[in-house]
């Protein structure tokens, strides 16, 4: 039964208004009942999203109150130990967003919380594409974009932390303005030209502002906007499951469900915000002072997600050369700009290159288990590793003081640890997803283990094993075995010589790296005899649960139920009692 | 190597072994749908959170206006906080947080939770509607000749490539110095404003020092006594970033080497402030060890031994500035830096 209000109606005018001027209702009776499917990890993109959304509206209401100046004023506002002081105006108008407007200290510190979150959230959301091969074909564009995402995001924070021109914010200035000097040829120009000359001069401020609010939001949403219609065109991925093949897409409909549970989410996630952002303190730019090139306070620290180029500058070793009169500072420009630069454009090429390797041109919409790609899981973990040796450099000093260690000491074991760790890791890794392989295929052959241990009446102690379910089935044995590649012939049957032996060999090296180490599935035929085999066990177990109560069974004898004069093993024993 | 294409042989694997499509698993009806009670219920959980919300919406209101801005208030675990900020937060965030939570139970309770299936379709375009689109491109090459006009396309080409040369142009007064005093970068960076007879004053209160205010083992932030003018005069800080010193004091025989010959006065010794690395300023010194540590990235030099770097990613030492006294006997600089302050750059030679 439908009724429709007057709302509705209203609704339904507004929709044949527009409509009619722009065919929107094609648009909604094709999408309306998208299917999306579901999966918790599919919710951390969503996290981002939101988290971003939450950025742009407190961003704008900050604006309205923030002043991007560095002219000098004297602090007469309510916060009485920096009262009479000089400060930037941008400092000042900090001071009193968290002070004097009411709600404009809770708005700060969401706005920062929720930029820490969505920077979170992309990380995680990435992890989890990489780890399941979401970005293999026809997927590459959008992580393309979702990497630049990630770039522009780390761009916005720390253009944004650096606005308040507190002493730390300052501080972070100074050292992102040592790395542009270091930068040959151009860089003490260039540093001179960003900064309207020396530092700290008085233009910063301002530039910085309108790369925060206006260039770096308008590129990410603009991204943004692509990454969710390529979404929405391509339909998500799902993983392996019954009935999930890579034609179909499983799940529910946007209209109800998904329209309640995504909506709803972003309420959850905004106002988990808002609630953090009330109660835990975050960036108080007012204990740190104003900004003034020659003070500094101990225990300097970015924001997490520049940590990792923070520590990437203290664990490197003190390298320069001077050739011809000229600077060369490697011990800034290696951290600074050559490990971030590879960092990123490893990431931006790898699906191009797995693509390449394995010769894959298939479209991909059914996830890949990790441990069933265990040369691409070990390649992330392992990338994951180098990622936290260098996060965990940038703590240094704080794990020196909490405990108790030398400095020096860490730093050293950092150097050592970025080279040994990752490869390390790489090994481990792999070997533990070809463990999680074997276990798979025992489970195919010889069913699961239930942990009941039994004893047979010849004293035997058994653990029973029970057919796996169909959903376990499904995904166990949504597995891809790919041979590698061949190694070419070095000439065709004519004896014309192979121009391209080189790269095919290459290639197929490559190849035999990636896929090379595999545990095959075993084959349907396999399988279903196994799981029979398990089956039939299974059965025979089955009927000493059935004489527990009964009378039949008289004696204990040897910690399992046995009647003298009845059959010695279980199969006798339901034999007999079959007949 | 256009056959490599092993994964095309294999098809989805679930429905090649044969299990079962979606709707052969069983579907468990939960309680709602069996009983009406338990949807009753589900039903009052979503409208609460729903009512709760609008409550929460009221407090807000009422918190922005009833209480003051400057009222603190203690809470156990999160300590002296802002009541307002707290209340505010609460009851924003909770008003926020019902809403979704009443529409995550509505759908999770009371919506249909039976998974639908959808066919996906390949990306590519159909091979005629490539086709079309080829031919239309053909069509329009044809007729505007872009293959022809040989030179059109040439011109169009190099115009295209140096169109955007303006917008990179103006970029150049990002920075400009008065016509009157043309340095480069390079030059500016290799000067700071102490001059020989230079006052030595401390950095916040500019008072000029005389040797015996310092002890053995002692330490002094300072800065050119004509700071607080030309800081006035230019506006800004820049001044300060590059002159700013600490002063410390060690017994005589303590010092191993200078960066030349008697630049300290009595076991005083001047050296920047700013690290040789990115530019941090530097004050955390070890009187014990004369080892100053720079609090950013944990660059260590050693003050008795002419600034080296002992540890650290600073590859410079820390430049000294030689001191002596005037005839009132307060300490002065004897000339300016003999190297460049602060971090490395291209131009510098060593």
């Amino acid at each position: 039964m439908t009724t429709t209000s007057p709302v509705e109606k209203a609704g339904g005018g507004a929709a044949t208004y527009v409509d009619q001027r722009v065919g929107s209702n094609k648009f909604l009776a094709r999408n309306l009942s998208k299917v999306f499917p579901d999966h918790w990890s599919f919710m951390l993109g969503e996290i981002a999203l939101y988290s971003f959304i939450v950025v742009l509206l407190t961003g704008v209401y900050l604006t309205l109150f923030f002043k991007p100046s560095m002219v000098e004023v004297v602090y007469n506002g309510s916060y009485v130990p920096l009262k009479g002081i000089q400060m930037s105006e941008a400092y000042a108008s900090t001071l009193n967003i968290s002070f004097d407007v009411r709600g404009g200290l809770l708005i700060r510190q969401m706005h920062h919380w929720a930029a820490l979150i969505f920077m979170a959230a992309m990380s995680v959301h990435m992890f989890r594409v990489f780890f399941t091969g979401a970005f293999r074909k026809p997927r590459e564009f959008n992580w393309i974009i979702g990497v630049a995402l990630v770039t522009l995001g780390l761009g916005a924070g720390f253009t944004g932390y650096s606005l308040p021109d507190d002493l730390l914010s300052g501080t972070g200035l100074q050292i992102a303005r040592g790395i542009v000097q270091a930068i040959p040829v151009v860089g003490t120009w260039g540093a001179f030209l960003l900064f309207g000359g020396e530092f700290p001069g008085t233009d910063f401020i301002s530039r910085l502002y309108s790369i925060h609010i206006l260039l770096i939001p308008g590129l990410i949403l603009a991204l943004v906007t692509l990454h969710l219609i390529m979404v929405w065109t391509q339909k998500h991925t799902q993983f392996p499951g019954p009935g999930r093949t890579n034609d179909n897409v499983v799940g529910y409909p946007l209209m109800p469900v998904y329209m309640a549970k995504a909506g709803g989410f972003f309420f959850i996630v905004f106002g988990i915000i808002a609630l953090v952002g009330g109660l835990v303190s975050i960036n108080p730019i007012w204990i740190f002072g104003p900004y003034t090139p020659d003070q500094v306070s101990a225990g300097s620290q970015p924001d997490w997600y520049i940590g990792f180029l923070d520590g990437a500058l203290r664990v490197m070793p003190n390298w320069e050369s001077h050739i011809a009169g000229f600077t060369l500072s490697w011990n800034i420009l290696i951290p600074g700009l050559v490990i971030p630069g590879l960092i990123f454009t490893a990431l931006g090429a790898y699906p191009f290159i797995e693509a390449w390797v394995t010769g894959d041109k298939r479209e991909h919409h059914l996830l890949d288990r990790p441990r069933n790609a265990p040369t691409r899981t070990a390649l992330g973990v392992m990338s994951i590793s180098f990622y936290l040796m260098l996060f965990i450099g940038a703590g240094n000093d704080i794990i020196a003081s909490a405990f108790d260690l030398s400095i020096n000491a860490i730093t050293w074991f950092l150097r050592v640890a970025l080279i040994v760790v990752p490869p390390l890791v790489f090994v481990l890794t792999r070997r533990i997803c070809l463990g999680l392989q074997r276990r798979d295929h025992e489970k195919l052959l010889h069913g699961y283990e239930t942990g009941r241990v039994l004893r047979l009446p010849h004293g035997e102690f058994i653990e029973a094993h029970e057919p796996i379910s169909v959903k376990e089935m499904a995904v166990i044995t949504s597995k891809n075995d790919v041979a590698p590649l061949p190694t070419p012939p070095k000439a065709d049957i004519d004896g014309v010589k192979n121009k391209k032996f080189h790269q095919q060999n290459l290639r197929a090296k490559l190849s035999r790296f990636f896929y090379g180490e595999n545990i095959p599935l075993p084959s349907a035929a396999e399988i279903e005899a196994g799981q029979s085999h398990v089956a039939h066990d299974a059965a025979v177990e089955a009927p000493l649960h059935e004489y527990e109560d009964t009378d039949e069974i008289r004696q204990f004898h040897g910690g399992i139920l046995h009647h003298p004069g009845m059959p010695e093993s279980n199969l006798e024993q339901v034999t007999e009692h079959k007949e | 190597m256009t056959d490599l294409t092993p994964h095309d042989a294999h098809g989805s694997q679930p429905a090649r072994l044969g299990y079962p499509p979606h709707a052969d698993v069983e579907h468990v009806l939960r309680v709602a749908d069996t009983d009406p009670k338990a949807a009753k219920r589900a039903e009052r959980q979503v409208v609460s959170m729903f009512l709760l919300s609008i409550v929460m919406v009221i407090l807000f209101v009422a918190a922005y206006v009833g209480i003051d801005k400057h009222t603190n208030v203690y809470i156990p675990v999160f300590g002296e906080v802002g009541a307002q900020t707290i209340a505010l937060g609460l009851t924003f965030g909770l008003a926020i947080l019902l809403i979704g939570a009443g529409a995550i139970q509505w759908a999770k309770k009371l919506m249909p939770d039976v998974e639908v299936v959808q066919e996906r379709h390949e990306q590519v375009s159909p091979e005629d509607v490539t086709a079309e689109a080829a031919a239309i491109y053909g069509r329009g090459k044809e007729e505007s000749g872009f293959a022809r006009y040989k030179m059109i396309r040439r011109t169009l080409i190099g115009a295209m490539a140096l169109f955007p040369i303006p917008l990179v142009v103006m970029l150049r007064d990002l920075w400009s110095t008065p016509a009157s005093e043309e340095l480069s970068p390079a030059q500016i960076l290799s000067t700071t404003i102490w001059k020989k007879g230079e006052r030595i004053v401390t950095d916040a209160t500019y008072l000029p020092v005389r040797p015996e205010d310092l002890p053995v083992g002692g330490l002094v932030s300072a800065v050119p006594a004509s700071l607080e003018e030309v800081q006035h005069l230019e506006g800004n800080l820049n001044a300060r970033g590059k002159a700013a010193i600490i002063l410390v004091r060690m017994e005589p025989d303590e010092i191993v080497s200078q960066q030349g010959d008697g630049w300290d006065y009595q076991g005083i010794l001047a050296y920047s402030k700013i690290c040789t690395h990115v530019g941090c300023p530097i004050a955390l010194y070890e009187q014990r060890t004369h080892h100053l540590l720079c609090p950013c990235h944990q660059s260590t030099f050693d003050l008795a031994n002419s600034g080296n770097v002992v540890f650290g990613p600073a590859a410079r030492n820390m430049p000294q500035l030689p001191i002596g006294v005037d005839d009132e006997g307060f300490l002065i600089a004897m000339s300016d830096f003999q190297q460049p302050v602060g971090p490395s750059f291209w131009e510098r030679s060593s």
